[in-house]
């Protein structure tokens, strides 16, 4: 049994919803760094190179890297040998979210009603999800995620005769439709399997994953591959202006499912997609 | 638009309908001059007051309108991060406000069809920030002031002064809309 005070909660919470916000991690970085290479639009390269220098000027100055600095989404994998000391580990990560957006100059986006629409001020509750892991550490994601591209976001409840066909073009309807909304080059999020909420959740893991990590399983692997070339292929292109860089990663999460379905999901990302990541 | 040079254009803002007609889709255009921002919860303050037979919060003729909130401003700096929002949100309302001479709009993503067609009527245009590029735009903006709907915080009507802020034309006077052409122009 190891103990950890919630204050360490609230203190990493905190720094990584500033971080998340101001420094986009490696992998981001360098797919941005590749497609403007490879790019072949000039008004899509001009708008690549506005973007890496909107990067610089975050990280100096201290300016978030887009104003949508997002609802506070985070996964918590706590060690079953992890006891908690001091208050309510919820609390500790509202509160670490608190600190973060109000001191660190964030945007409070969050209203406390869906309808009445009231804010509330600074930016909490953060959307959180729990899973219970072996060993005696906590492992915590930030994702702040911004909602020009989550609103293009769907779910398909396939049948299973759609097969991997059916997946693909459910996958790149979505994209096709996002458009110059997602504020492209995006990060394609995918969940296929489970149950309706658990694909969702999936999709939204699935941005979390490093874009230059490819899925352990072949025949999925290859399906991210040639997902990415045919997004890339739609025309749509930075700022959805028109090019040959719409996607940076198609990054696919797997589940098995129920013999009469074949869920799909697909969170869409722009190419601000956040993720801080440590253990404690 | 493989082969076609773009124009990059210096216009000053508020503009009138001579200026409109002369931006044409795809060119890049660095705006100096007077802005102001709104977003959702302005919008909807703004068109029921209209709905009521009210007068709206600010003067809208000729000028432009951006779609964005920010982020707070440290201190010494004018504003915080501050690129645009997805501008179909805001589709309900902009007919009624580009019919009472608000010349354009600033922000990123598809526009209804009913949009389009306003934009032709009144000679307006419908112009794209870079999304996500809030840090860099945030540059361009010299001061930034709160001039009505202050209770709504980042969604409220801010006056902005800006200096060669950049934007590019989507949908312009004749209707053209660059979402649609450029992406033709690289779908293989």
């Amino acid at each position: 049994m190891r103990c950890i005070h919630v204050d360490e909660i609230v203190k990493n919470v905190k720094e990584m919803c500033i971080e998340a916000n101001h420094f986009l991690s490696k992998d981001v970085d360098s797919a941005l760094s590749y497609a403007q290479q490879s790019e072949k639009s000039p008004l899509g390269q001009q708008i690549l190179n506005q973007l890496r220098e909107n990067l610089e000027i975050a990280g100096e100055d201290m300016i978030p890297i887009c104003q949508d600095t997002g609802m506070a989404v985070i996964f918590l994998e706590v060690g079953q040998e992890v006891h908690i000391e001091g208050g309510l580990l919820t609390d500790a990560v509202n509160e670490g979210v608190r600190r973060g957006y109000v001191e660190g100059f964030l945007r409070k986006s969050v209203v406390g009603d869906p309808l009445i629409r009231e804010n509330t001020k600074d930016n909490t509750p953060a959307v959180i999800h729990y899973n219970i892991v072996a060993g005696d550490k906590i492992k915590i994601t930030v994702a702040p995620k911004g909602f020009g591209s989550e609103n293009m976001s769907r779910v398909f409840m396939l049948k299973p005769a759609d097969g991997a066909e059916g997946v693909k073009e459910a996958i790149l309807t979505a994209v096709r439709d996002a458009g110059p909304n997602a504020c492209p080059p995006m990060v394609v999020g995918v969940g296929i399997g489970g149950t309706f909420e658990k694909c969702a959740l999936m999709a939204k893991q699935a941005l979390t994953r490093s874009l230059d990590e490819r899925s352990e399983i072949p025949y999925i692997k290859e399906m991210e591959e040639e997902l990415l070339m045919r997004i890339n292929k739609s025309g749509i292109g930075p700022g959805g202006l028109g090019g040959s860089t719409t996607a940076l990663a198609v990054n696919i999460n797997t589940y098995p499912t129920h013999i009469a379905g074949l869920p799909v999901a697909v969170n869409i990302c722009c190419h601000v997609n956040r993720h801080c990541i440590r253990e404690i | 638009m493989e082969g076609m040079v773009f124009m990059d254009k210096y216009i000053t803002v508020p503009f009138d309908d001579k200026t409109a007609k002369e931006l044409k889709s795809g060119d890049y255009v660095y705006l100096t001059g007077t802005i102001y921002t709104a977003r959702d919860a302005a919008h909807k303050r703004m068109y029921e007051a209209l709905e009521r037979g009210e007068k709206l919060p600010i003067d809208i003729k000729n000028n432009v309108i951006y779609y964005m909130g920010p982020s707070p401003a440290r201190e010494g700096r004018p504003i915080g991060s501050s690129g645009p929002t997805t501008a179909s949100r805001m589709d309900k309302y902009a007919p009624a406000l580009l019919d009472l001479g608000q010349r354009g709009m600033i922000g990123k993503g598809k526009r209804s069809e009913a949009v389009r067609e306003s934009i032709m009527r009144n000679d307006a245009v419908y112009f794209a920030a870079v999304g996500g590029a809030g840090a860099l735009l945030s540059k361009s903006i010299v001061k930034s002031e709160v001039v009505a709907y202050e209770d709504l915080g980042t969604e409220a009507i801010r006056k902005l002064e800006v200096k060669d802020f950049p934007v590019i034309v989507v949908i312009d006077n004749e209707g053209n809309n660059l979402y649609e052409t450029a992406i033709k122009d690289y779908r293989e």
